[in-house]
């Protein structure tokens, strides 16, 4: 079956005062299309770094990185990214925001009324219709990653890659957020790279959970599949023993496995 | 009815004491000297001045409305074009390291240098006394605009490059869309700066250059020992130049977000 990204023996090394720092080393991974994939492991590991790196934001030291065949040589708008701070333009609308991605894509196939449709139909995606007229400061944080979301999916990505994007919010809004994602998923059959710290995020969200080690030279420890069946419901996920199980594994791996020591 | 009194008594009383306080002591100091007129005398003086400001008599003798026209005009074009090159000139050095590195010491050293020292040199180059004052405008404001547009643009936060380069934007787009909205705020302080040192500078330069304007009219009156007008002058030029600060933070307000 034709992977949609793949990543072989990916490195990543920065540059630093003290000589060269080892972000990620030995990376493998191969995600196929509408599959949803998370990435936990403790905080520094290179979470960040791998999603940056399928984003075409950092280029690797080495390996290979392909979507959809075609080598990752920079960001693209087959990859649409949501950042954790939300990363609005403050000075334009939650329609302009939108807008701004959507121009870049289609832009030159196709008039402004079909533009503007786009924007509409991403803004009915997360339920924001009527904020569209409003400014990033003026709807509430969930919100602004709502338009954070839309914003990336109207640009009709093959892949959507997110960082934390619900790290900032409050256990009620996320757990309204993660459910929104769930529909839109399933409605959009997108593929989905999303970074998370949360355990419970992690097993309710994933087709798969790929658990990486603690840095420098973090590489990915185990990838848990997740085949509890869609679509999922947090309350009967609650009795659930099989979500239990999975979740107790990711739980071994980050807490045994890879222990912090304490700092 | 408790709620305005209170905002009366805060905000409106301790300036109205600060003001009357203010003249008593002019008038207290006036009452001591045979030459320093008093707030009342300066008044009557005021009232006879502003009575009719736009005569023209003669070229160096104008009404004091033209004077003030003549040296907004100037501060206008002087300031004008330091915005027209300095503003793009902060943006240039702000998003490219190695003209910052190389304009930097420059400006460094420059920038402290008096605008009235620059005026020898305007009077060399264009030969008259009117360029030579635009020019002195011109050099003293447009250090402010290239600083802090420069600063804007640095501190451009990395997320909204991120995003710019997520949704691979053109670079026209990028700065229509970005960096020119986010160093916005910063470029509306250069120009305030710009504006009070232009304001503070025009005087100074009139009073050497002569002409018709405010900063020559004071001198005029300091030859004509007319103290009273002296003295109106002085307010003049500090409620212009309040009103002016006043606007730009009313449109600075405009653009925070
Ligand atoms: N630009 C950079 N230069 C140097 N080191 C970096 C850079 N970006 C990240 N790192 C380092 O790489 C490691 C992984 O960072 P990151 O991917 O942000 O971790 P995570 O997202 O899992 O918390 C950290 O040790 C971090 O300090
Ligand atoms: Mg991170």
């Amino acid at each position: 079956m034709k992977k949609y990204v793949q990543i072989e023996n990916v490195q990543m090394s920065f540059e630093t005062r003290q000589g060269a720092f080892v972000a990620l080393k030995d990376i493998d991974l191969k995600i196929d299309p509408g599959e949803f994939i998370t990435l936990i492991g403790h905080s520094g590991c290179g979470k960040s770094t791998l999603l940056n790196l399928i984003a075409g934001l950092l280029m690797p030291t080495d390996g290979v990185m392909l979507c959809a065949d075609r080598e990752i040589a920079g960001p693209g708008p087959d990859r649409g990214v949501v950042f954790q701070n939300h990363s609005l333009l403050p000075w334009l609308t939650c329609f302009e925001n939108v807008h701004l991605a959507v121009e870049r894509v289609f832009g030159k196939t196709e008039d402004k009324a079909k533009l503007a449709q786009r924007v509409n139909e991403a803004l009915e995606l997360v339920h924001l219709t009527h904020a569209a007229q409003k400014y990033p400061h003026e709807i509430s944080g969930g919100m602004k990653q709502r338009v954070g979301i839309a914003r990336a999916l109207s640009m009709q990505p093959k892949v959507l890659l997110m960082d934390e994007p619900f790290g900032a919010l409050d256990a009620l809004t996320r757990a309204h957020l993660q459910d929104e994602l769930m529909k839109i998923v399933a409605a959009t059959k997108s593929t989905v790279v999303m970074v998370t710290h949360d355990v419970d995020e992690a097993v309710l969200l994933s087709d798969r959970i790929v658990m990486m080690t603690n840095g420098p030279a973090a590489t990915i420890g185990e990838i848990l599949s997740v085949d509890l069946p869609k679509p999922r419901n947090r309350l009967a996920l609650a009795n659930d023993a099989h979500y239990h199980r999975l979740r107790g594994a990711v739980l071994e791996f980050l807490y045994q496995k890879q222990a912090k020591k304490a700092a | 009815m408790i709620r305005i009194r209170k905002h009366l008594a805060e905000h409106w009383v301790p300036p109205a004491i600060g003001i009357a306080l203010f003249l008593f002591l002019w008038s207290m100091l006036a009452q001591g000297s045979e030459t320093l007129p008093g707030p009342a005398k300066t008044w009557d003086s005021a009232v006879v001045l502003f009575s009719d400001p736009f005569y023209q008599k003669t070229p160096n003798d104008q009404g004091i409305g033209w004077n003030i026209l003549n040296s907004l005009g100037r501060v206008g074009i002087g300031f004008g074009l330091a915005a027209l090159i300095g503003i793009p000139l902060g943006f240039m050095i702000g998003r490219f390291g190695f003209l910052d590195k190389m304009t930097s010491p420059i400006v460094s050293m420059l920038r402290p240098v008096s605008p009235l020292a620059w005026l020898p040199i305007g009077l060399l180059v264009f030969q008259a006394a009117n360029p030579a004052a635009i020019w002195v405008i011109f050099i003293s404001s447009i250090w402010p605009m290239i600083i802090n547009t420069a600063m804007g643009v640095r501190q451009l936060p990395q997320d909204y490059l991120n995003v710019a380069r997520v949704l691979n934007l053109s670079e026209w787009k990028v700065f229509t869309k970005i960096l020119f909205p986010a160093t916005l705020p910063y470029m509306l302080t250069g120009i305030r700066l710009a504006i009070g040192t232009a304001w503070l500078v025009i005087v100074a330069a009139e009073m050497l250059t002569g002409g018709v304007g405010i900063g020559f009219w004071v001198w005029d009156e300091w030859n004509n020992l007319n103290v009273e007008h002296i003295i109106i002058a002085i307010f003049v030029v500090g409620i212009i130049g309040l009103l002016l600060e006043l606007l730009l933070i009313q449109i600075a307000k405009r653009f925070s977000y």
